[in-house]
């Protein structure tokens, strides 16, 4: 690129990231308003140290506005020119590969899973559930760990397999409402909690994007197939799987 | 100085964080797929914009809003400000001591699902593929009053020891019936704001909030009773988004029925 086509193109960038920084900021709006609420009139307490807060704010705001921009020219395009690629060279073994890949292979490393999982490790030792030592603990976190990221693997992997033969997507979710239940009756009531949870944090901020673009590619790209009825859905398994397959982790270890 | 160490020190973090999926994405697109990406150039642009934003969003909560935030949770979750003294028991608490908890719970729940990301992803895709019948906002705001009803009410769970589980099933087969009355389009992605709702800015807020309730409440135990808050804050966003689609549906249909009785007037 010659500097004088260089020029336009940053501006155009800069132009668009000025845009989506007012947006960021509305969206942090909220936040400081709560906590600026909560501690100076229901606390009574002044703020700490302003000027870093006020720079911790800022970054966010930054953060925020090129992570949105990143998403729009990085994660969507990817994810969905792969699954475009994946529909027309139509072998179902390498999609459902991939897809158990990106499940398994975001989760696993994702830092919200293994502050809870050694959280989780950490409360059971001092329960009494598992021996309290380095060793057993390490052993159980990383254990849970690797349950969850099977769990969204084998689920990315169900999900997919929904999109192409176009199942509808609440029979699916109320089995595994169903699972859920019946599991709750035999798992030891340490690990219910955990769990539940599990569900929640196993979806990371990397991972959302990548996998919502996926489905939409594969219902745009299959005929038939309606975007929005069967291209979402993907994240509701991975939030699904993971509390059956912990409880019965707990089940079989405890 | 430190700031910038820190920085540092977060970017190898999310570099670290990124590169498995980096390797799998890639690592299919040459070896399976063997296709040249169309637009390599300006993915790869992207996801240093992913890197760098994700490393700058991290380092500001971290350095601003998580340990203020973490504060308020354990300062309103302190006996000393509930009014509980020592001899007295969880019994004999009243629920009017912790309204400014619950209301704090609610409204950390919904500006921190404001701020999320993923659900910010989530819903600039819906409102792209519905053809802007689902509006960006409307979807946000649905699952943020989801998330503020369900950490609330989670947190009432924690004060009262009620088990768990009896909310969660409950609140399923709130969800199955729901499922039948809500237009068939917007299910699945009702279903996934459950997941996408608690992540980075979510989590560590709520955990806090959990884990601070069942320690300082007399008789929870927070191995039991310290979880579940983030369970809640996935199940109702659920329900508040086909609420959303119901009201949507409701409201085209009684502009329909005017405007068909003012043409017969």
């Amino acid at each position: 690129m010659r500097a004088e086509d260089q020029a336009p193109f940053v501006k155009k960038l800069l132009l668009h990231l000025g845009a989506s920084l007012t947006d960021s900021i509305r969206d942090l709006i909220p936040i400081i308003g709560v906590i600026a609420f909560f501690q100076l009139i229901v606390l009574r307490q002044p703020i700490p140290d302003f000027g870093n807060l006020l720079g911790g704010v800022v970054m966010v705001v930054v953060g925020l506005t090129l992570f949105v921009h990143g998403l729009k020219t990085g994660l969507f395009p990817i994810g969905e020119s792969m699954a475009h690629s994946f529909a027309s060279k139509g072998s179902m073994f390498w999609l459902l590969l991939f897809a158990f890949a990106l499940g398994f292979g975001t989760t696993i490393a994702e830092p919200a899973l293994i502050a809870v999982a050694d959280e989780a490790a950490r409360v059971a030792a001092t329960g009494g559930m598992i021996a309290n030592t380095q060793y057993a603990t390490s052993e159980y976190a990383s254990g849970l760990r690797l349950t969850v990221a099977l769990s969204v693997g084998f689920a990315i992997a169900v999900g997919v397999m929904r999109i192409i033969r176009g199942w509808p997507i609440h029979y699916l979710i109320i089995g595994g409402y169903i699972g859920v239940v019946i599991m709750t009756f035999f798992a030891p009531p340490e690990i219910i909690g955990i769990a539940y949870d599990s569900g929640g944090v196993t979806t990371s901020t990397i991972t959302v994007p990548l996998v919502t673009a996926l489905g939409v590619g594969l219902a745009t790209s299959i005929h038939g197939r309606n975007p929005l009825t069967d291209g979402f859905g993907l994240i509701a398994f991975a939030s699904l799987t993971p509390m059956i397959f912990v409880m019965l982790y707990g089940v079989i270890l405890l | 100085m430190t700031g910038l160490v820190n920085f540092f020190d977060i970017l190898i973090a999310t570099i670290r964080d990124v590169l498995p999926i980096a390797i799998i994405l890639f690592g299919f697109q040459m070896l399976v797929l063997r296709r040249r990406m169309a637009n390599l150039r300006q993915v790869l642009i992207g996801f240093v914009f992913v890197i760098l934003g994700l490393a700058f969003f991290l380092q500001g909560l971290e350095q601003a809003l998580f340990p203020l935030g973490k504060l308020m949770a354990q300062q309103l979750t302190a006996p000393e400000f509930l009014g509980l003294d020592e001899t007295a028991g969880a019994a004999e608490a009243h629920w009017q001591q912790y309204l400014w908890l619950y209301l704090f719970a609610a409204a950390i729940g919904f500006s921190t699902t404001i701020a999320e990301p993923s659900l910010i992803a989530v819903a600039i895709k819906a409102n792209q593929v519905s053809g802007g019948a689902v509006g960006t906002w409307g979807l946000r705001i649905a699952v943020a009053i989801g998330v503020a009803i369900g950490i609330a009410l989670g947190s009432y769970r924690i004060v009262s020891g009620t088990p768990l589980h009896y909310y969660i099933i409950a609140g399923y087969i709130v969800v199955i019936i729901q499922t039948l009355y809500t237009p068939k389009t917007i299910i699945a992605l009702a279903y996934d704001s459950g997941g996408v709702t608690t992540s980075t800015v979510t989590v560590p807020l709520v955990t806090a909030l959990g884990l601070g309730l069942a320690t300082n409440i007399p008789g929870r135990n927070p191995l039991l009773d310290g979880f579940g808050l983030i369970a809640f804050a996935s199940l109702f966003p659920i329900m508040a988004v086909m609420a959303y689609a119901q009201l949507g549906e409701w409201q085209a249909r009684r502009i329909k029925q005017r405007r068909l009785r003012e043409m017969e007037n």
